[in-house]
């Protein structure tokens, strides 16, 4: 095995690494707080003026396509968040894949610019992970199609400028093939954006499609298609670009915190912040294989489940350690005087309890892997 | 970059997966028992030339895997670690006393003591390699495994060096042993696979209950991980990098941190699986006559001979946060 990066690869990481310090600022991350929108334009923009964003765009970029990985790895790695830049990135990476003329000309310039944001309305208030089981409509009227239903959790919907849609065009077909996906300007008349508020102070949306009308140019790959244009955009997502790494931060502000304080010297600390380490090394070689296969032309499919599984739930792990071993001051939240960690470990267990159900839920993922890794029948349920 | 095995190792794996399979299955590792030693396939492993001084300590990683899935009754990774150091002594086995010798020059607790003909070990501020005679048995212990103390005194005793040089040769055992419980991990997967396809309750296989297939779902990233790691820790103790640990970029480069990182993660993913695989066999798996109870015995005995993970993983944090090794005023 080789884990090195090329020189070329190397040099991308810098030029990321040294952005994303200019840009990670105290005063970046007080406004995500604030605002709920855990989003940084500055950074997205700084990135985009050195062509950063355009090289990781998978299939698109001049860069070796590994640099989708590391993009994401570094933004991660410094606390600073990936979820919106990402999703557009992702986007981009299928609308080259599979998107018509106008979609390209009009969408990857907005996001390789880092100025345009997209989110992703598959789930619905009553279908999670049953996805393909989605009752959103799109009916065909003429030339157009008309949409009606409504999505949840379509995070970022008040800041996108697309999203896109999986709606059901043919429901006599079995249930994941009437499904087709597409890219809507979020200004199309007929679309709503309500907020939902998280536990972990990130706000997301509840969208409402209200005979949204748009053109046949909207539809993004093949009409009945939509399940395969997820697939592209979930093996593009799962453990290959962010999300997998959070337990690096986390061990970050603890060890600070713990060198400030002088709990550093106890054994039972130290024992856990070495654990932690170890863990989030795991967790980074299995995102690299993942990127690795995924650079090298293949379908990561499992390989991200595996990877996704493992660090969400070491990363939850780490949170209630670290929590734990703080104990009251690990209750006080950012900003607080007395804070431990100033207040990261408090935020760290609001947050990571999520990591496990979004982007597929551990069990979903553990259906994935029990069936379609390690052969087992089709499980009772 | 590759973050799979290269052709040839893969080349490699296959050749000595039939030869461990032919040559160490479950009635060639009960025989031995309990010494858990098999001199004859000593011989033909022996043969097999796979010491020679150009093998890496990746490619000696990749067959620890394969013995570790065939929980093959040799002392594989011992030799491996300690052979290249013995020319001028001559031949046989040889192995590595994992702790100093005691004040009375006594190696305790020995791997492969029990067989080895020459034991490398620290005895004061000296690296020093003993030829003795072997006893040929040691303490029954939870693995199966020759065990025994030996003297760091009595002997053809010859000065390899400081005992600092002994930090190389954990670091290799420690690669090494991590590989060999990966291939643990793997094979009780397997077992686990095997039987819960095959044994059937209310009707249906067992493995088509959702709570077993949950309790085997995470071993596998969680075995690949340990293998990745594994091998990572090996190409660096090959290249010789230089010690660096970055904590806040996730950065690990150094050989030793590596090695020790390895050998944690490997032995709590082959106690996990064998635990897991154990537990999905029911009351089977508790009888001897099952195989998964040699793989639960040896995950935990090949990994506990070093000591408590805690003192390793004590060791880890100081390398990754020194400045209180230097507050302290000493390590541990
Ligand atoms: C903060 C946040 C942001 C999100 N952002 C987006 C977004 O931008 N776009 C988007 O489309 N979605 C988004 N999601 C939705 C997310 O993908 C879903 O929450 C997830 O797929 C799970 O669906 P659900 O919440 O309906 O849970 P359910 O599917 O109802 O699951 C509930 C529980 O049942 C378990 N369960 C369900 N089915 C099975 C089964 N077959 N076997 C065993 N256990 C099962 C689940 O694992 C889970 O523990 C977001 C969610 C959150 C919380």
């Amino acid at each position: 095995m080789d884990f090195e990066l090329s020189p070329e690869v190397v040099a991308y990481r810098e030029r990321v690494r040294r952005i994303v310090a200019a840009h990670n600022t105290p005063e970046a991350i007080r406004v995500q707080h604030e605002t709920g929108t855990f989003n940084n334009p500055a950074l997205n923009r700084a990135l985009a003026a050195e062509g950063l964003i355009e090289r990781a765009v998978p299939g698109l970029g001049a860069g070796d396509p590994i640099e989708l990985w590391v993009l994401f790895n570094e933004i991660e790695k410094a606390g600073s968040p990936v979820d919106a830049l990402g999703v557009a990135v992702m986007i981009a990476g299928v609308v080259q894949h599979v998107g018509n003329d106008r979609q390209k000309a009009e969408l990857i310039p907005a996001v390789t610019s880092g100025e345009a944001l997209i989110c992703m309305g598959y789930s619905e208030p009553d279908v999670g992970s049953d996805l393909s089981a989605l009752t959103t409509r799109a009916v065909r009227d003429g030339d157009e199609w008309v949409i009606n239903g409504a999505k949840m959790w379509t995070t970022m919907a008040h800041e996108a400028r697309w999203v896109i849609l999986l709606a059901r065009t043919d429901p006599d077909l079995p249930r994941h093939k009437g499904l087709t996906m597409f890219l809507i300007p979020m200004d199309t008349p007929g679309i709503r954006v309500d907020p939902v508020h998280t536990m972990a102070t990130e706000r997301t949306n509840a969208t409402f499609y209200d005979d949204v009308r748009v053109g046949d140019d909207c539809v993004l790959g093949e009409v009945n298609g939509g399940w395969r244009v997820m697939s592209v955009a979930l093996s593009f997502e799962r453990g290959v670009m962010g999300g997998t790494n959070p337990g690096v931060p986390l061990l970050e502000h603890t060890a600070a915190w713990a060198r400030r304080s002088g709990r550093l010297a106890e054994p039972a600390v130290r024992e856990k912040l070495a654990r932690v380490a170890i863990d989030n090394h795991v967790a980074a070689l299995l995102t690299q294989r993942s990127a690795w296969i995924a650079a090298s032309g293949g379908l990561p499919g499992l390989e991200g489940s595996m990877t996704k599984l493992f660090a969400s739930e070491s990363y939850q792990k780490a949170s209630r350690w670290f929590q734990e071993m703080a104990g009251a001051e690990g209750l006080l939240q950012l900003e607080q005087p007395g804070a431990a960690a100033d207040g990261w470990i408090e935020y760290d267990a609001r947050h990571s309890p999520v990591t496990t159900i979004y982007g597929g839920t551990t069990e979903i993922n553990k259906n994935n892997i029990a069936e379609r890794h390690l052969g087992l029948p089709r499980a009772r349920r | 970059m590759e973050l799979a095995f290269s052709s040839d190792q893969r080349e490699l794996l296959d050749a000595f997966e039939q030869f461990f399979s032919k040559e160490s299955g479950p009635a060639v590792v009960r025989r031995a028992e309990p010494l858990g030693h098999d001199d004859s396939l000593w011989h033909r492993l022996d043969a097999m030339e796979v010491w020679g001084s150009g093998a890496s300590t990746a490619d000696l990683a990749v067959i620890a895997e394969s013995a570790g899935r065939w929980i093959a009754p040799v002392p594989f990774v011992e030799h491996a670690v300690a052979s290249p150091l013995i020319d001028e002594v001559g031949a046989g086995i040889a192995t590595i006393a994992l702790r100093p010798a005691t004040a009375d020059g006594a190696w305790r607790l020995v791997p492969a003591g029990a067989v080895a003909d020459v034991v490398i070990g620290v005895d004061g501020a000296d690296l020093v390699a003993v030829r003795s005679t072997p006893p040929g048995s040691g303490p029954l212990n939870h693995a199966s495994a020759p065990l025994a103390d030996r003297s760091a005194r009595d002997g053809v005793r010859t000065v390899l060096g400081p005992a600092a040089d002994m930090a190389a040769l954990l670091a290799r055992w420690k690669v090494l042993t991590a590989a060999s419980l990966v291939g643990v991990a793997s094979m009780a997967l397997e077992l686990a696979l095997a039987y819960v396809q095959e044994r059937q309750q209310f009707g249906v296989p067992i493995g088509s209950f959702q709570a077993v297939q949950h309790g085997l779902a995470d071993l596998p990233g969680m075995i690949d991980g340990a293998r990745l790691l594994a091998h990572k820790a090996a190409g660096a103790i090959d290249r010789g990098d230089d010690g660096r640990c970055n904590i806040a970029l996730n950065e690990i480069d150094d050989p030793l941190a590596l090695a020790s990182m390895a050998f944690v993660f490997a032995a709590d993913v082959a106690a996990h699986a064998t635990d897991r695989s154990l537990h999905f066999h029911g009351g089977y798996g508790f009888a001897e006559e099952y195989d998964i109870q040699l793989y639960y015995r040896r995950a935990r005995g090949w990994a506990l001979i070093l000591g408590e993970p805690t003192a390793e993983l004590l060791t880890l944090a100081d390398r990754f946060w020194p400045e209180t090794v230097a507050a302290q005023g000493s390590g541990h």
